[in-house]
């Protein structure tokens, strides 16, 4: 643990803090906490949504993967960009449209009923959960590592400084955290992007060519199929991938930071291009990472590859970038797992207790209290679960998360937006089936079972071999929303076309000036 | 129903209007269209890697074609992103013009 390291983990944290100390001001009513008062620009949004996204999963994990399996570790990069399409083109400005604070708000503008509402919160909750859990697992890894503490006074540390941006700053300081870690994250990127081309005169073909002597995989480091050698394996995890995004909570309560759906699309474009970007340049950091650290340095690291970047680092710019490589995973960390606090806390507080249990006649005092609250309990939560899964596998978490979001938020939000005839009993079925049909075929997944002791949770046969269910699970949340709807009489189809207008044209009580 | 509202919008009247109905018509089939095209484009990658040697080829140099359908999902991506906006705007215009049109039916 160096001087210059040490320097550079007080900057984050005392640069964050500031952050927070000014978002407090401003942050008195629910609006303010939820979604900042809705007030973003599209460009800060933008660079908010890049920071939300490019997880510790994305930066690490990538990197490594693409350092230890090549292209199949890109297959990663690829799903999760052109899954902003998904994002842009199905969901995100009909849900600015409709939405207030979170996901089951814009299902419940169609069906209110409590049973709508708490299926979806609860749906909610499960994926920030495991999301979260693997964000604090790697980053308890990660700074152990780096900072040479053990692993609990880590996902201590990470746990602490979330809850103090979520509860003191609300939805304003974990925007401007993210924006932050963003354009940190994209200087910390280029800088060694850049720095690995300089090693090769800026010349890919030299690149690519020396990839092929690099590894101890040989001219196959180049092509698919180093990991990935079931096809339909390959196709499931890729589902996943691609139609997760639109149903991850944290990412879609980012659409109501902004005024309009106008900015939202904006917001996506910044996001698209930034993200994009930084996809690409996965692949300098991990034929990197291949090439100046090798493979047995990394695997020495971290077995699953996710020390890559940093070692890179360290091998291209010495002690320095080190240092600053590894505060900006750190920062990456904490502007993930808050806003995964935050939409898990607006799932419990908003849609549990102020709309179920309240009823929706909660005071702006209660409600902002409740906020902080249910902040608190997700923190607590979360950070308890991540201290007893320390051996877990972060990837594994992860992918399953999306799976989830795939599974269960993903076909509902489709029906409610696009289809006259779904009713709510077709809602409920559409989340359970989705949820419990990915929960249920993960545990009987090779992650959780393998005959070899010690490479999954536990030793024995999987049922089935895909280690990402989505193939599965995808169309049963399709099929469970479409049988639910059609075995029962209900029809809203007045209801619809509300929401229809809405969503199309944006429509809302502002616009009719009588 | 949000019952602070001072007016109250008749949506169904809207949804009845016929230039809403082609809107929607309008905009659903090219998203839906577009949306089709890059799942398949995107889908047809691991297909195409897992059962065929097509992509495992050398291009240029030592790159092979599965890095350039990769570079080429990633412009799709961006371009198709770009089409959206521009699309998008035309359509709030058509939007704008809807509400424009129920504002005077409703005897402003």
């Amino acid at each position: 643990m160096s001087v210059t390291a040490i320097i550079m983990f007080v900057a984050i944290v005392g640069l964050t803090l500031v952050i927070t100390w000014w978002a407090s001001k401003r942050t008195s009513t629910a609006s303010d906490f939820y979604t900042a008062g809705g007030g973003l620009k599209g460009w800060q949004n933008g660079l908010a949504i890049s920071g939300d996204y490019l997880s510790a999963a994305s930066f690490l994990g990538i990197a490594g993967s693409i350092a230890l399996t090549g292209f199949d570790g890109f297959f990663f990069s690829i799903g999760y960009l052109v899954a902003y399409l998904v994002v842009l083109y199905i969901v995100a400005e009909p849900l600015r449209n409709l939405g207030r604070f979170t996901l089951a708000d814009i299902i419940s503008a169609r069906f209110d009923a409590k049973k709508v509402r708490g299926t979806a919160a609860l749906s909610t909750i499960v994926i920030v959960l495991f999301y979260m859990i693997a964000q604090l697992v790697g980053a308890g890894a990660l700074i152990q590592l780096l900072l040479g503490i053990d692993y609990w006074v880590a996902v201590l540390l990470v746990g602490t400084m979330m809850t103090i941006y979520v509860l003191f700053g609300g939805m304003t300081a974990t925007s401007w955290v993210q924006i932050i870690k963003a354009c940190l994250l994209m200087l910390g990127t280029v800088i060694i992007s850049f720095l690995v081309l300089a090693k090769f005169n800026f010349n890919i073909l030299t690149m690519f060519s020396h990839m092929t002597t690099a590894t101890d995989a040989g001219a196959a480091y180049l092509n698919p199929g180093l990991k990935y050698t079931n096809g339909i394996d390959t196709i499931s995890m890729l589902i996943a991938l691609v139609l997760g995004t639109a149903g991850l909570p944290h990412i879609l309560m980012r659409f109501f930071t902004v005024k309009d759906a106008q900015t939202a699309r904006s917001s996506v474009i910044w996001a698209t291009w930034i993200v994009g970007l930084f996809y690409v340049l996965t692949i300098f950091l991990g034929f990197g990472a291949a090439a100046f650290v090798g493979k047995e340095t990394i695997v020495a690291a971290n077995a699953a590859g996710n020390m890559a970047a940093p070692l890179l680092a360290q091998a291209l710019g010495g002690d320095i970038l080190f240092s600053f490589v590894c505060a900006v995973a750190f920062a990456t960390i904490l502007a993930v797992v808050a806003g995964l606090v935050l939409s898990g806390a607006s799932a419990l507080s908003h849609d549990i207790y102020g709309e179920i249990i309240k009823k929706g006649k909660v005071t702006e005092k209660e409600q902002v209290l409740a906020a902080r609250t249910g902040s608190i309990i997700i923190s607590v939560v979360s950070i308890l679960l991540a201290l007893g899964a320390q051996t877990l596998n972060v990837a594994f978490l992860v992918s399953l998360a999306f799976c989830i979001a795939a599974s269960s938020n993903l076909p509902v939000i489709i029906y409610t937006i696009y289809w006259k005839r779904f009713n709510t009993t077709g809602a409920v079925a559409a989340m359970l089936t989705g949820l419990i049909s990915a929960l249920v075929l993960v545990a009987v997944s090779p992650n959780v079972w393998n005959p070899e002791a010690g490479k999954a949770i536990f030793v024995g046969e999987p049922l089935i071999f895909l280690t990402n269910p989505a193939l599965i699970s995808v169309p049963l949340g399709f099929i469970g929303g479409w049988l639910g709807t059609i075995l029962s009489k209900e029809s809203n189809a007045a209801k619809y076309r509300e929401v229809e207008v809405k969503a199309q044209t944006g429509i809302s009580v502002q616009d009719v000036s009588h | 129903m949000a019952n602070n509202q001072k007016v109250n919008i008749d949506y169904d009247k809207i949804a009845e209007m016929e230039s809403f109905k082609k809107l929607t018509k309008k905009k659903n089939s090219f998203l839906w269209t577009m949306t089709v095209i890059f799942l398949a484009a995107y889908m047809l990658l691991p297909v195409l890697t897992s059962y065929t040697q097509i992509l495992h080829q050398k291009a240029v140099g030592e790159i092979t074609f599965v890095w350039f359908y990769a570079a080429g999902l990633f412009i799709m991506t961006w371009g198709l992103a770009h089409l959206y906006v521009g699309k998008a705007n035309s359509y709030d215009k058509d939007a704008k013009a809807i509400i424009e049109e129920y504002e005077r039916g409703v005897g402003k």
